[in-house]
């Protein structure tokens, strides 16, 4: 069976509505601050779709990779705001994708959680480093 | 095994993944449990204090299908879900012991995780001869009801477990029944499918997993995350039907163009299932996409259903309530080859022959 379409018109549909989704996000961001993720798993996505979706939305200025429990790319597309974030697992096998409307995808951030280990950590390191010194 | 032992996130945390990571976890499992990514903070929440469930894999009347789909499964991998996140504790086909250990091992599980284990089931039960299927010695009978008794819930994995599958068609020759049939005093949750999605699989341990809970379940026992929708609601191709435009062979015009398979029998119509969404092979394709029907392999009674390539026989539902002349049309050629179908249904059933063991014996 055929791979590729014999028209354009046979294998497009859902990429414009969530375009349009998109767009509802970021006045939502604008106005409350409010943060939008889509899970492009949960979608109906025919084989153009997403190509056509990730076109419409293009490159941004931001493309950082996460490197917990595997790659996750996290690259901001031509639409400031509209990130598309995608974690892949230690083999490089993709396990979930996300469309995020947000100033900052949570991910990118610190955790508190780490930051308070991360301070502990740095105090003993320096407490270590101090009594060698001596 | 390691029902008291430490919980989920301490078991990441000593696996020095970061909170950061965790958070990556619990975004991946709530796509993988088919939840929208606003429930991330309660997935983190309840995987705090989340403990490994020890879950013991009992395969009756199948063809291991089912673990060939599971251990393909690579949202969270099979490894890592038996590694780190559950405590596979039987599974005569994964596990290295074998004989007596074997056994050994499934009943040490049942008596240390007494009332709290997950019992895994796939294929179907022989209530004719016993001797038609065992294991260790011991009919599939009697270790169902024994593994059953001491479990949280049993999750019948695969059509066979679910509804019978295969080895219940016509006419059914080992008398199997499916584990609902035997199963009544615990939660029994169905993953039909032949097999089902990998990723279906691991969401449902995974939800277990996760709140301690079974998911939400339709008439069917089946999870509704995953079987809440029919694949035809969910195709990508389902504007055609509105349409009316049909792929009338494998290779004509409409078939090139990807247009509805409904005339070429696909049953997504009225099949429950993932697959136009969760799609398989890791996301790539599902058979529709590959220009074929669905044969609607997660539905009861599937096997018996007539010819996988003739179209059904009713027009569907929901189109009724599309507007314009394009559905009319889409909605008039459904009726039109709904009318043939049932003609051709009746003509065939008429001249069906049942072929029964004895007859096949003779033949030999």
């Amino acid at each position: 069976m055929p791979s590729t379409p014999a028209d354009d018109e046979a294998w497009r549909g859902n990429a414009l509505p969530l375009l349009n989704e998109i767009r509802h996000a970021l006045d939502r961001l604008l106005a409350s601050g409010e943060t939008t993720v889509i899970d492009l798993g949960a979608l109906p996505m025919g084989p153009q779709d997403e190509a056509e979706l990730l076109a419409a939305l293009g490159t941004g200025e931001v493309d950082a990779t996460i490197n917990a429990g595997g790659p996750s790319s996290v690259r901001e597309t031509a639409f400031h705001g509209v990130w598309l974030v995608t974690h892949r697992n230690e083999t490089g096998e993709t396990q979930a994708r996300f469309i995020e409307v947000a100033f900052v995808p949570e991910l990118l951030m610190s955790q508190r959680e780490d930051v308070a280990d991360s301070a502990k950590a740095l105090s003993e390191q320096l407490r270590e480093e101090q009594n060698i010194r001596k | 095994m390691a029902i008291d032992g430490p919980t989920i996130a301490e078991v990441l945390r000593q696996q020095g993944i970061s909170r950061r990571g965790f958070l990556k976890f619990c975004a991946t499992t709530a796509s993988l449990m088919a939840l929208p990514p606003s429930m991330v903070p309660a997935i983190a929440a309840a995987l705090q204090h989340a403990r490994r469930p020890s879950v013991i894999w009992l395969s009756f009347q199948e063809c291991t299908g089912c673990t060939e789909s599971l251990t393909r499964s690579h949202s969270p991998s099979i490894e890592g879900l038996i590694l780190e996140q559950i405590s596979l504790d039987y599974h005569h086909t994964l596990q290295a012991a074998s004989g007596t250990a074997a056994e050994a091992a499934r009943e040490a599980a049942m008596r240390e995780n007494a009332g709290k284990y997950l019992l895994v089931v796939d294929g179907s039960i022989p209530l004719g001869n016993a001797g038609f299927s065992t294991i260790a010695g011991i009919s599939n009978l009697d270790m169902l009801k024994e593994t059953a008794a001491g479990a949280a819930a049993v999750i019948a994995v695969g059509t066979c477990a679910a509804y019978g599958g295969i080895p219940a068609a016509q006419p059914n020759p080992t008398g199997a029944v499916p584990v609902s049939a035997i199963i009544k005093d615990k939660p029994v949750l169905n993953v039909p499918g032949c097999p089902p999605i990998p990723v279906v699989i691991t969401g449902v341990l995974a939800h277990f997993l996760t709140f301690g809970s079974l998911p939400e379940l339709d008439a069917l026992g089946r999870p509704k995350a995953f079987y809440g929708e029919s694949i035809h609601d969910r195709c990508y191709r389902r504007p055609f039907y509105d349409q009316g435009k049909f792929a009338e062979t494998f290779d004509d015009e409409g078939a090139r163009k990807g247009w509805c398979l409904f005339k070429l029998g696909c049953k997504g119509p009225v099949t429950y299932n993932a697959c136009a969404t969760t799609k398989w092979n890791q996301g790539v394709s599902f058979p529709i996409q590959s220009g074929h029907g669905c044969i609607g392999c997660s539905e009861p009674g599937f096997w018996d259903a007539g010819p996988f390539y003739k179209a059904l026989s009713m027009p569907i539902g929901p189109a009724k309530a599309a507007i314009g002349a394009a559905a009319v049309a889409g909605l008039a050629a459904g009726a039109a080859v709904a009318l043939r179908n049932r003609s051709a249904k009746k003509s065939a059933q008429a001249a069906h022959q049942k072929v029964t063991i004895d007859d096949l014996e003779k033949s030999k």
